[in-house]
């Protein structure tokens, strides 16, 4: 197999793992997947901010 | 070893952001130089039309592909953590991320990408100019990309050019220039780049030594070590040019890594800088502040006020003194940064309260603060230490800020050490003779990959506890979510990367064995 042929596999295995798998199973949005509009994340983000423990 | 590591969520996500940021920029530096260094060889090529040079670019072009292509993509894992893991830094940096990072996009997919297509597809299909174009317009294409991200951590180092919406709780960008052109930026631009060419220089100059000395691909390997020298001399003294730059901001801005990266706990006058140095703790000492003294120093007397300030006999701030505060000097004790952190955050609250009672005198009055010059720059600008628990949380770890800033500093010189004995030994023509100075070339390569490495280390470690310096801490950045989930993603990356790397070594070694043929 020549070298441009491998590193082909490579970049496609790779790409593949990361936005096939990665992206969609272990990485949301955690701010979009849990709140409707920007607003709603606004006020999550503030509250995250200001709320002492 | 791992029992030590702390299971928290903040942990495990840092580790991660770290683990993914040291294996991406395992690749990017040696892109960024081999690209350089394949535009100059293929130039010489044009311009002699030398069938020689053709294959000297073809062979280093070949292991620039292989560099590239299981490293391409690699960055984007740090922005899926982005949005994970550092939801609350996500939403909080808003715009200033937002425009860089499109840039960065738009160069990275339709100038480099394009144009890499010409590059390594293009050979006898277009024309030898519009071929050297392409390859020139990769190379720079490389370092714009870098540009962008390299202006968005500037910023995370000194919040420049924005204003804060305690209605959307984002900050917005009002200057872009002010952003591009702060003056961190452009020292971090030059000083990152150029560490990558020097990689990249010193990466040719210890593969061309193996052949010298298994006495193969002589033409090739002589003339690499030339191009490659000169550049990497050039990008040395760059480097070291735009790390004083650096450094000199770096007390304005950020005086507590200062202190952290010459291990100064107690501020002098005249201060003297440490150019080898062992950290000594004092026997029942619980925390990194009461490191006491060194167990071994040998200083430039003075040097580290000259290099601070430009004064011999200036007062450089220690850690004790921006902890504690210092009168004489206008340091404000972190415990008074604390109250008027808490204080900017219970505003935040009070507004939004405002907000939600639909008292719209009151949300006016609290919103107007938010753009009182005043209230911004005694209490805003140390919205941070409000998350505080304890002054000494500001502290980092000093031992490891030091020993990676010295290491990288120390190495730094020492490449640039190695690449004149390589010019003088190519210039008296004595280079296969040299076995020694071929050997530690060779030795060299991972000590690039270390000194860059450590650079990272410094400029990330060294700003604990602050994502955004003085703003937000690492702890209030970090999303809400299970420390599991991150812990798996964690590994999942540790066995990925280390899957890449293992392949780009292995394709790298063979081909290097294959040589030029």
């Amino acid at each position: 197999m020549t070298v441009g042929k491998r590193l082909w596999i490579i970049i496609l295995i790779k790409l593949f793992i990361m936005f096939a798998i990665l992206r969609i199973f272990f990485f949301p949005d955690i701010l979009k997947v849990r709140f409707g509009n920007d607003r709603e994340r606004g006020d999550y983000v503030i509250e995250q901010l200001s709320k002492t423990r | 070893m791992f029992e030590n590591i702390d299971p928290s969520l903040v942990n495990w996500s840092r580790g991660q952001f770290a683990l993914t940021a040291m294996y991406h920029w395992i690749f990017v530096p040696l892109t960024l130089g081999l690209s350089f260094i394949i535009a100059l060889m293929e130039t010489i090529y044009v311009r002699t039309g030398k069938e020689e040079w053709k294959k000297i670019t073809k062979f280093w072009m070949t292991l620039f592909g292989i560099n590239f292509a299981i490293g391409v993509a690699t960055g984007i894992i740090l922005e899926f953590e982005f949005g994970t893991n550092w939801s609350n830094y996500s939403w909080f940096v808003g715009d200033i991320f937002g425009a860089p990072l499109a840039i960065e996009g738009i160069m990275a997919f339709f100038l480099e990408s394009t144009f890499i297509a010409v590059m390594f597809f293009g050979w006898n299909k277009v024309s030898k100019k519009f071929h050297l174009t392409s390859t020139w317009l990769v190379a720079f294409g490389a370092s714009l990309s870098a540009l962008w991200i390299l202006v968005a951590n500037a910023w995370m180092q000194d919040p420049v050019g924005m204003h804060f919406n305690p209605d959307t709780a984002r900050n917005e960008m009002l200057d872009f220039w002010q952003v591009l052109f702060s003056p961190v930026a452009i020292h971090k631009f030059i000083h990152t780049i150029t560490s990558g060419y020097v990689l990249a220089s010193l990466f040719v100059v210890g593969i061309c030594s193996w052949y010298i000395l298994k006495k193969r691909e002589l033409f090739l390997a002589k003339r690499s070590i030339l191009v490659a020298s000169v550049f990497g001399l050039i990008s040395s003294l760059m480097l070291i040019y735009s790390g004083d730059g650096s450094a000199r901001q770096l007390v304005h801005v950020q005086p507590m890594k200062f202190a952290a990266i010459e291990g100064l706990y107690n501020g002098q006058t005249g201060a003297g800088l440490v150019a080898i140095g062992i950290i000594s703790s004092a026997p029942g000492d619980t925390n990194s502040r009461n490191v006491k003294d060194f167990s071994f120093l040998i200083e430039i007397p003075n040097f580290l006020s000259y290099m601070a300030y430009g004064e011999f006999d200036a007062f450089v701030p220690g850690v004790n003194d921006l902890v504690d505060g210092n009168l004489k000097y206008n340091l404000i004790p972190v415990s008074d940064k604390m109250e008027r952190g808490k204080l900017a955050r219970e505003t935040l609250a009070d507004l939004k309260s405002a907000r939600d009672r639909g008292d719209t005198a009151q949300y006016a009055l609290l919103n107007a603060r938010f753009r009182d010059p005043d209230f911004i720059n005694n209490f805003f600008r140390y919205f941070g230490y409000g998350f505080l628990d304890d002054p000494n949380q500001v502290i980092p770890n000093v031992p490891l800020a030091f020993y990676s800033f010295h290491i990288m500093v120390g190495l730094g010189f020492y490449f640039l050490l190695l690449l004149v004995l390589f010019l003088i030994g190519l210039y008296r023509n004595k280079l296969e003779n040299r076995k020694f100075l071929l050997r530690l070339a060779i030795f060299t390569i991972p000590l690039a990959y270390l000194a860059s490495q450590a650079g990272w280390i410094v400029a990330e470690m060294g700003r604990q506890p602050w994502v955004i310096q003085d703003l937000l801490p690492t702890m209030a950045a970090v999303s809400h979510i299970d420390a599991t989930s991150v812990q798996v993603t964690f590994w999942l990356f540790a066995v990925l990367f280390s899957a890449l790397l293992t392949a780009e070594l292995s394709i790298m070694f063979k081909q290097i064995k294959i040589g030029s043929k």
